[in-house]
Order: C-alpha cells, then structure tokens, then sequence
C-alpha cells in the first residue's frame, strides 16, 4: 500500500486537532505517514500522539533552516519527501499556510490541487462545499500527485495504534526560498474557551449587539461553547478579527450554531452555512439568516439571550 | 484581479460543471477592490514615476472589471482572454497570469486579492510567486513600504505575525487594509483615455494546448445544489416567552 503523508499542523510541537482528522482521512486512502517540521527536542513528543492516531511512519524535518521563513521552505522540504516516497496523495490543513504550501507544491510537483475539501474517499475523491455552501462539488486530482488542503472538522480523529517509526528527514533548502522572513510572532491569547473552528457549539454577535457581547458570552459558557462574531462587529472594534466568521473569517462546521443580532449576509453565511444546527435570535422578523434556522426567536437579544442563559444554568443544576 | 459572479445572484454551474458567467452578472471580485486599493496607495506614497497596472484574465465581459480598477486610479489595463482559458484550474490561471505580469514588463510589486470571491482558492498568489520566482507576503491586514522594503501584518491562525521582504514580490491583500475607493466622476472619464490592451494566448507565448477544462490537472465529478433548508420553527418573544422556547429546542435537540 501506497504512504500518504500528512502534513502536522502544530504549535511549537503541539499537534492541532485538523491533522489528527487527516490521520483518520489519510488511512482510508494507504498508509499514513505524517511530515513533522519543528524541533528536534519536540519530535519524540509529537511522534508518540501521531501514533496514537494511527501514523505508520513520522518524517521528522528539523526546522532550524525553515523557521523564520513564511511557507516556500516547507514547499521545498515537502517536494524533497515527495521525490523520496512517492505517496498516494498529500493532504494539508486548510489554513492560509497550508493552502499557500499547497501552491507552491502543486507547482513544484506538475500536480493538480484541491483545496478546502470538507470530504475524501477512496480514489481520492473529494468533496467541496462552494458557493457559500450553496452547491456541493466532488472532484478528483487527474495529474501527478493528489495535494488536497482539507477544512477542520472534515474527519473524526480515530484512535488507533500505527508504528509510529519515526525517520529523519534533512531537507536541502535553497537561498532562493529564504526570501520572505516572519519578523514578529504573537501567538493568540488563550480565551479558555474552545477554539472557533473546532468547537461543537458556536455563539456568535453582530451588529446587533451595539458593541455588548456579555449576554452572547454568557450563554456560551452555559453552552461551552466558543464565541464567535460578524464583521460588521468585528469592524466596529468590538472583537479581534480572530473571532469572525464568514467569508473573510473562519469557517465553522458545529454541530449548533447560534447567531444574535446577525442580519445574515451572503458573506457570513459562507462561514457558518454547513453547521448542522443553527439558532437565530433578531429583532426583526424578515432578517434574511431567518431562512436558515431550525429555530428562531424574533426578540431583543439582550432579554432573550439572559433569560435563556439563566434557564440553561438552573437546568444544568 | 478576477471577473467573478455576483455573490449575492443565484450562483450556478453549466452541464460540462463550469461556472456559469454568462446566466449571472459579473463584477469586480470584491476582494480584489482591496488589492486595487493598496496598489493605489501604495503608488501615492512612492511618487509619480510609480505606475499601476490592473491584469485580469477572463472571457469578453471581464473587461467591466479591469475598466472599474482604471476608473479607481490604476494607470493601464491589461485583459487576458483567450476562448481557450475557459475552464482553466488555479495551476493553469497562474501560468497564463506569471506570463501576463512577465510581458506587462518588470513590476516590483504584484498585489492579490487574499482570495476570489467564487472559487475562493487563495492560492493564485502563492503560485504565482512559485512561478516567478518570488517571495510572497500574503494575507496582509496592515501593508508598510519602504523603499524596496515592504512589510505586512496578518492574522494566522494561531499567531498575528509580522513578514517582510524585498522587492519584486507577491503580495495579497485582505479586507481588513481598509475599504477600497468608489471612482469619481473625473476618474470615470479620466479611464476612458486610459491603455488598454487585450492578449491572447500567442501574444504570450502560452500553448492553448497548456490550459483550458480538457488539460486541467483537477476534474470535477458532479455539483449538486444543497437541498433547501426546510424551513424552521420561528417564534417571537412575548414576556420572556422567546428564552423559555429557545432552552426547550435546545434541551430537546440535547444541547444542554
Ligand atoms: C468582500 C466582503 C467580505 C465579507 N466578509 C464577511 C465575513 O467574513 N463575515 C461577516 O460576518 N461579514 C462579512 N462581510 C460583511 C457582510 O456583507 C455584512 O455586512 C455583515 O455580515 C453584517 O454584519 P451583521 O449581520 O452583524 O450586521 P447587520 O447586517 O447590520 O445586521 C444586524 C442585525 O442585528 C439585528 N438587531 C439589531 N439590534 C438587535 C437586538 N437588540 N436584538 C436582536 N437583533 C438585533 C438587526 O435586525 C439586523 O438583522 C463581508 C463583506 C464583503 C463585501
Ligand atoms: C467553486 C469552485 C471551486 C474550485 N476548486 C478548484 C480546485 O479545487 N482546484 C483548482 O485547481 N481549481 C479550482 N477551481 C478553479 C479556480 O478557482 C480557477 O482556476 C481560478 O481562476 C483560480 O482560482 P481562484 O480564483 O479561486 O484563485 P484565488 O487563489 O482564490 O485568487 C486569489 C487572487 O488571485 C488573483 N486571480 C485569481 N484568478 C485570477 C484571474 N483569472 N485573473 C486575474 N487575477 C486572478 C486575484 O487577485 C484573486 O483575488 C474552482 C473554481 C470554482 C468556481
């Protein structure tokens, strides 16, 4: 059976949760094997949740040449692998990096390239949710080797022991590609709660909150859900643009979705269409987000939203 | 910068599963005003002997766009068209677009859109910059020039970074730099006196057997519309009535 490598989004060694759901789409596809691009000092601690998720084999690319370097040197380390492995298909996290790596990999590699699957089976066939979530699309890479960038939530990660053989990996990296340098790095602020596009329960504001998010936060964190915004609030100065949703923000895929005091743009629809649950509360009755609810109050969100937060939590005891 | 369908029409895809840009009005990909934007602000700040060029490759219409970026302020138009392009992927978009900015003669800086507002791909630029042979600093909410210095903030994922490089390099821009000008009455009449030329594939050396939907390096399978949401149960809030059915669906679909 053919390898499929997996590219391990991770924080300083801290595996997110999408390449777990990679492993899980990865092993439907051959044999996972995920690419590690980090510290040494990291690798055994990285290699031992890897495969516990299933990887067979852990490439282990030490980062000291890369680090600083915005994605053309991962471009080139991952070709490099490619070259030596010959995989069945290559899948990446669908962030801004992962999708850039794509690019340039993709050309590296004479290769088609599908980005934002939100499905992959066997073939690989994928599956792309376009047009604001309006049409579903399947698709398959017919030149070189597959690269899919695969949206969060695409997969449930599977515990399931693999080898976990780790190999090292030295990649050769060109000057050429030292060319974009990351000057300053502030990682984000933990909120304590879960993080947006991972989360089962998003809540989220809008315009219509005038600027006071107690009441989305509060029925939150009745809900452990995270919170989540519109642009126009983001806009407004209201929350960090790390909190929208939409077009131009984050995509989330929860299982409830509960939007307050959002109108229901196109733009914010595209982030939050594909939720299986959605909940809206607005003060008027003709805002369009009503055509996408399971359930809807027209009200003012700050007495519905307390009121209903303070039943939840007596309900919970 | 891309000719792209009105977000806001009813989007839909022709029998061979292209997009159809013919059934629903076309504009300007909105992301793309931002890029043009930047460009402009960008040329303001380094002087008069700075020129813009907006290059869009899209079939006859997609001319409206790159005749809105000349009534923005851009000093020359480019329009790619070619019937063999239709149905190109992202890999040969870039090609055709790498040969487009080559022939547009040496530019210091290529500004993007952060994505196109249909296929929302955002990995022109990073191919573009493979193919040139460039540096890329991409997803920018914050752009800073200096000399042949630029420097960009931007959101990731997990980090607000700052990046910077030297120019020539690719550039994409997000919505988050600020909202892009409306043309003027005098930059209306102002475009219509400006260059604009049309390539086609032979004027830049593209084989045609090199793009197009029958050599494109992806294959779509099917597109299906979703299913209309049937439509939900929608109160409105009397005495706090509106709270007490929103804590009842939300136990009855096992939230709490
Ligand atoms: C290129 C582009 C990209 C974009 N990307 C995004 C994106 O990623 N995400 C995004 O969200 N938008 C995006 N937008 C903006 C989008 O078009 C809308 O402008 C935006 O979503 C509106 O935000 P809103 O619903 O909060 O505000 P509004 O549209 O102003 O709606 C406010 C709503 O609150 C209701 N309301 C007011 N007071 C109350 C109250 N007390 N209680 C209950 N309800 C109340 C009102 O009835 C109204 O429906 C983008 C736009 C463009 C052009
Ligand atoms: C719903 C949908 C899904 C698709 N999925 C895939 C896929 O998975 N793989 C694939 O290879 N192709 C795919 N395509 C085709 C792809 O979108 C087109 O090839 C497109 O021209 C390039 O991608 P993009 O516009 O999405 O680029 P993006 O990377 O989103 O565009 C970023 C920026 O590049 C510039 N740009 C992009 N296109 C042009 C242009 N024609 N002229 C000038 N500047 C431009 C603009 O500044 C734009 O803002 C898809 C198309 C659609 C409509």
């Amino acid at each position: 059976m053919s390898e499929v490598l997996v590219l391990v989004d991770h924080v300083d060694g801290a595996v997110r949760k999408p390449t777990l759901e990679l492993l899980a789409i990865a092993k439907r596809l051959g044999e996972p094997s995920a690419v590690f691009i980090g510290d040494a000092g990291k690798t055994a601690e990285v290699a031992e949740k890897l495969k516990a998720y299933g990887a067979e084999k852990i490439y282990a690319v030490e980062d000291s040449q890369i680090k600083g370097y915005l994605v053309a040197p991962k471009a080139e380390a991952l070709q490099q692998l490619v070259a030596k492995t010959s995989p069945a298909a290559v899948l990446i996290v669908s962030s801004y990096e992962g999708k850039e790596i794509a690019g340039r990999l993709a050309i590296k590699l004479e290769s088609g390239l599908i980005t934002d699957a939100v499905d992959v089976q066997e073939g690989p066939v994928t599956t792309q949710s376009v047009f604001a979530g309006n049409f579903t699309v399947t698709a398959k890479v017919t030149k070189g080797t597959p690269i899919i960038t695969v949206k969060p939530n695409a997969a449930t990660p599977e515990e399931s022991a693999g080898a976990g053989t780790v190999e090292e990996f030295t990649a050769e990296i060109s000057d050429a590609a030292k060319t974009a340098q990351i000057v300053a790095s502030q990682p984000r602020k933990a909120t304590g709660r879960p993080e947006l596009t991972e989360a089962a329960i998003v809540v989220s504001g809008g315009r219509g909150t005038g600027g006071n998010f107690e009441p989305i936060e509060g029925l939150a964190d009745a809900l452990g859900a995270a919170v989540g915004a519109s642009r126009a609030a983001v806009d407004s100065g209201w929350m960090p643009h790390s909190f929208q949703v939409g077009q131009t923000g984050k995509t989330v895929s929860p299982q409830l979705y509960v939007a307050n005091g959002i109108s229901g743009a196109i733009q914010h629809r595209a982030g939050m269409q594909t939720s299986k649950t959605i909940v809206a509360v607005n003060k008027d009755d003709e805002a369009p987000i009503f055509e996408l609810v399971d359930f809807g109050v027209v009200g003012d969100l700050h007495t519905v939203l307390p009121a209903a937060t303070e039943e939840i939590n007596k309900r919970k005891g | 910068m891309k000719y792209v369908p009105d977000a806001t029409a009813d989007r839909q895809f022709e029998s061979d599963n292209t997009v159809d840009r013919v059934g629903v009005d076309g504009l300007l990909s909105e992301l793309d005003e931002y890029a043009v934007e930047q460009a402009l602000q960008i040329k303001e700040k380094a002087g008069d002997d700075t020129e813009v060029t907006a290059v869009c490759i899209g079939p006859e219409k997609a001319l409206d766009a790159v005749r809105k970026a000349l009534q923005m302020g851009a000093d020359k138009g480019i329009h790619v068209s070619d019937e063999a392009i239709a149905g190109s992927d992202a890999i040969a978009t870039s090609l055709v677009l790498a040969k487009a900015v080559e022939k547009a003669g040496p530019a210091d800086l290529i500004v993007c859109g952060m994505a196109s507002t249909d296929g929302g791909m955002s990995v022109v630029p990073a191919m573009l910059a493979e193919r040139l042979g460039l540096p890329q600093v991409t997803f920018a909410s914050v752009i800073e020039t200096q000399g042949d210095q630029v420097r960009i903030k931007r959101d990731g994922d997990t980090a607000t970074e700052v990046i910077g490089g030297t120019m020539p390099l690719v550039l994409s821009v997000t919505d988050q730099t600020g909202e892009a000008r409306y043309p003027s009455f005098k930059g209306i009449m102002a475009a219509k006196k400006k260059p604009l030329e049309t390539w086609s594939l032979a004027d830049l050396g593209v084989d045609a057997g090199d793009v197009g939907l029958s050599v494109a390096w992806t294959e779509v399978e099917e597109t299906t519309a979703r299913p209309p949401r049937t439509a939900g149960e929608i109160v409105t809030d009397e005495d706090g009535s509106g709270a007490t059915a929103l804590t009842e669906f939300l136990a009855a679909k096992k939230f709490i």
